[in-house]
């Protein structure tokens, strides 16, 4: 990875986006510890092709997600690889706070008395940014939620570890293909803290290196060299560098 | 938690046998008693609901998982839409546990799962497509594809965040019931994945049957 191109820093219980190319490294860091970022992607060229949850998983044999996993779409493509990452685990499987949840939580708090301090949930959020590109209710999937962990006992039932991310705590997302990113930085839907949690992030664009044959991610499981040989195809039928 | 219903098929309203590579698409009113059965054994009945009166409405898996936490299906759960409304409830199951992370096989996946090569096989998606193709009047395309319910079908995790696609804990005969709690468009893709355990490499028919509310 090279310097940073650009970073900016995102308060807690907000949202954005962006439509990263290929080659780009999208890198969050956690600034003080117990951040959520709610995430979901698209294919900018056909927003019918999506962040899969369920392929993810199944595809590298996770529940959960770290260094070495790819993030796949529904077309058997990579969106992006896991190339850093000093937590460990990270969610995909528990969705996201919906306002009526906010309410019944934390308590809501509006727009008109508490300003940028309002409580903006993650549905929401995908809403208004998915909004932007033409998305709707309809297209919204299992998010990831970086940065949070929720495991899963022998019994099925499951656990949000609340000291899972420490401030400075980081990963890094290498884009494999042209992604629309929806992101925002409401709280994990199990998180138990007695106040809305509020927790800014920073995020930073790098340059990516060229992805070697001997790449870790691609080599993490057989399953990633196929979704790259996938992502190979696709660069080549849409006439570019492969 | 095994429980079984009290109704026999002999007083369903309705029943239909759907075979492998199949998808079967249709609407069960409030109230209706809804029962998948595994006919052979061993076989994944790949499950998604709307609500028929807006069908942009549709069951997500990850609500439902959150709000009753835990990742197993099974009696009591309620299938939760992406709005937090409850869809359908199951009220009887002699299974024990269904699956709704593993999603639905597509060629797509196949190819990365099992081998570039796999890409022509059969697959639940592109049974949902041509379900959503053959059935416009409900006006569902690609973008409502939301993530499944496997019934009958064992994906276990482990606590170290693992995640397997075992031998299923079904077996012929054995049924998962829900009533519904609203009027839902529910569509059914009969796994026809001959690359992994999920159905025992042998996809056979299910059967759908319907009681009206008693």
């Amino acid at each position: 990875m090279s310097g940073v191109l650009y970073e900016d820093v995102l308060p807690g219980g907000k949202h954005w986006s962006m439509v990263l190319k290929r080659g780009v490294a999208l890198k969050l860091i956690d600034k003080e510890g117990g951040a959520n970022v709610g995430m979901l992607l698209y294919n900018p060229a056909n927003l019918l092709e999506r962040y899969n949850a369920p392929d993810t998983l199944k595809c590298q044999h996770t529940f959960k997600l770290t260094r070495g996993n790819c993030l796949y779409s529904d077309m058997g493509r990579i969106f992006c690889s896991i190339v850093e990452d000093s937590v460990g685990w990270h969610d995909t499987a528990c969705g996201n706070t919906t306002k009526a949840m906010v309410a019944k939580r934390w308590g809501l708090k509006s727009y008109q008395d508490h300003r940028n301090g309002w409580t903006q949930n993650g549905h929401d959020s995908f809403l208004v940014e998915g909004g932007k590109y033409g998305l709707g209710r309809r297209d919204l999937a299992a998010n990831v939620n970086w940065f949070s962990k929720v495991a899963v006992a022998d019994d099925g039932s499951l656990a949000f570890d609340p000291v899972n991310s420490k401030a400075g705590d980081y990963l890094t997302l290498r884009f494999e293909m042209d992604t629309l990113v929806l992101l925002h930085t409401c709280p994990h839907p199990l998180n138990p803290a007695a106040e809305y949690p509020r927790k800014p992030i920073m995020y930073q664009l790098l340059k990516a290196e060229k992805v070697m044959e001997d790449d870790y991610c691609r080599t993490y499981r057989p399953e990633n060299g196929r979704g790259f040989e996938n992502n190979r195809i696709y660069h080549l039928c849409c006439g570019g560098e492969a | 938690m095994l429980k079984e219903s009290t109704l026999t098929p002999a007083s369903a309203i309705y029943r239909q046998v759907v075979p492998a590579g199949d998808y079967w698409m249709h609407t069960v009113k409030a109230g209706q008693i809804f029962r998948i059965v595994d006919s052979e054994g061993n076989q994944a009945a790949d499950t998604l609901f709307y609500s028929a009166a807006d069908p942009s409405e549709h069951y997500s898996a990850a609500d439902t998982i959150r709000e009753q936490g835990n990742v197993y299906l099974g009696v009591g759960t309620k299938l939760i839409s992406q709005d937090g409304k409850a869809m359908l409830e199951i009220v009887a199951d002699t299974v024990g546990r269904h699956d709704t992370l593993g999603g639905a096989c597509a060629t797509e996946s196949n190819t990365v799962r099992y081998a570039l090569e796999k890409k022509t096989m059969h697959a639940c998606r592109d049974s949902y497509l041509l379900a959503l193709a053959e059935n416009g009047h409900f006006g569902l395309s690609k973008r409502d594809l939301a993530h499944n319910i496997n019934f009958f079908m064992n994906v276990p995790i482990t606590p170290e965040g693992g995640l397997t696609f075992a031998d299923g804990v079904s077996g012929p005969g054995r049924y998962v019931e829900m009533r519904a709690e609203m009027d839902v468009i529910v569509l059914i893709s009969n796994c026809p994945q001959l690359n992994n355990p999920c159905n025992g490499y042998n996809p056979t028919p299910i059967e759908v049957m319907v009681w009206d509310k008693a």
